[in-house]
């Protein structure tokens, strides 16, 4: 089965190809769920004039903010990006181009670019600036707006454990929006804590099957916390 | 007496059901999971994944992969479900979440929603607040009645870019408990000790005053 075996053994493997301009898109939830050193190897390799589409864009210093710094990313899709001093000042230069996206739309534009579905209808976003310039259709009286899918060069995710069929199971919210740029990648990385053997994971239990996934690494990850609340108790 | 954010909160947890799904955005509508009524239970959503909400966790128990989606480090209480943001959106715009309580900057008698852009500053992004105006059927907007320098915040037509179109009918203020209807507020409840006048006063948009407004009741 060794052509099932998706485990690379260095950065620079797990991230040969991707090229300047080309689309990545990337799992996690503000810095959870990131996958730290495939970003890290991006910042490394300089490539230039990327859309990443990501719910979020890091903060300064860490996650996508690495990018930033480099000025690697031309556009970025995304439903949030509060969290980025850096962010504000490329976009407000003009040099970062922007297309915020409501985040169950760009959820679902993820999911369907990765099932072969090129655009759905949403309620999301009629009568706002979101929905200026589409089609409009209505079902059973009410209006929605035609959203095209997305799909990326590169998918890059975080996840727990994987095995070496690239079986991949998540922990906890670092689910997130991992599971869904899994599947819309043409090259599907996954930057994972734990590497088991096949056999290992519960087969009912997988989040993301194999058939999605191209490349498996080992990796460390610092976990950085955004906002560490806890109770008085 | 215009409402603390407390009181605020407390009056919108009154509308909970027991065995109600419940989404609340960031800010005051959060504080409402502070006063669910004593033996009912109600199930928080929060929209990066998690349905089962607990409190916040202790030094102890702290885990950053167990975040909300205001990207604050929570638990999650036994019977919690934990999945990824398609199928958690799939939830709100499939209409299967039960209160959705969120907060706004306008609303208008259309039932209009602005409450995520202000020309002219930075645009942060709307993150899942459109989906969830668009998605539930049962909203309450939480939000003070006028701004800080005395604007209604209950207008006619909203001036900012939309959340969402005809999709609010609930709105509860620090001065008021207000519903949209047939394109138009109507005054359900007033704080205690605010007068009718000060919330005729303060609200932009037309009012529907009956004879008698019941003053809100808090235990």
């Amino acid at each position: 089965m060794s052509g099932f075996d998706k485990v690379v053994q260095d950065y620079a493997q797990a991230m040969a190809g991707l090229t300047d301009n080309m689309t990545v898109i990337a799992g996690g939830f503000g810095l959870c769920g990131i996958p730290e050193g495939l970003i890290a190897q991006i910042q490394k390799m300089g490539t230039r004039g990327l859309t990443v589409v990501s719910n979020n864009a890091g903060v300064d210093g860490f996650g996508l903010g690495l990018l930033l710094e480099k000025h690697q990313i031309r556009k970025m899709i995304a439903s949030y990006v509060g969290e980025n001093a850096l962010f504000e000042q490329q976009l407000l230069s003009g040099e970062l181009e922007v297309e915020l996206t409501p985040q169950g739309t760009l959820a679902e534009k993820m999911r369907a670019g990765g099932a072969g579905i090129p655009a759905f209808f949403t309620a999301t976003g009629y009568g706002t600036p979101v929905g200026e310039g589409k089609e409009v259709r209505e079902f059973n009286g009410r209006p929605y707006i035609l959203e095209e899918s997305i799909r990326g060069d590169f998918a890059i995710v975080k996840g727990w454990k994987a095995d070496r069929y690239g079986n991949v199971v998540y922990r906890h919210t670092a689910q997130n929006f991992n599971p869904l740029a899994a599947t819309a990648g043409k090259i599907t990385v996954v930057e994972v804590e734990e590497i088991v053997e096949p056999g290992e994971l519960e087969p009912s239990q997988i989040h993301t099957p194999g058939i999605y996934v191209d490349r498996v690494i080992l990796g460390q990850f610092e976990k950085r916390i955004e906002k560490r609340t806890l109770s008085q108790a | 007496m215009a409402l603390t954010r407390e009181q605020l909160a407390m009056r919108v947890a009154q509308e909970l059901k027991d065995g109600d799904y419940v989404n609340l955005g960031i800010g005051i509508p959060t504080l409402v999971a502070n006063y669910v009524p004593e033996g009912m239970a109600v199930m928080l959503q929060s929209e990066n994944g998690l349905l089962g909400m607990g409190p916040f966790p202790t030094e102890e128990t702290v885990d950053p992969d167990m975040i909300n989606a205001g990207k604050q480090t929570v638990t999650a209480i036994p019977g919690a479900a934990i999945f990824d943001s398609a199928q958690s959106f799939a939830m709100i715009r499939g209409g299967h979440v039960d209160l959705t309580v969120l907060g706004a900057f306008e609303v208008d008698v259309q039932g209009n929603i602005a409450s995520w852009m202000i020309p002219g500053k930075l645009v942060k992004g709307m993150g899942g607040a459109m989906d969830l105006v668009a998605g539930a059927d049962n909203i309450i907007v939480t939000m003070t009645h006028a701004d800080r320098h005395g604007n209604s915040k209950l207008l006619s037509n909203c001036t900012l870019p939309l959340t969402g179109a005809n999709c609010i009918s609930k709105v509860v203020t620090d001065l008021a408990y207000i519903e949209i209807r047939d394109g138009r507020f109507h005054l359900l409840e007033r704080a205690p000790g605010v007068s009718v006048e000060e919330i005729i006063e303060k609200t932009a948009g037309e009012l529907v005053v009956p004879e008698h407004v019941p003053e809100m009741r808090f235990e």
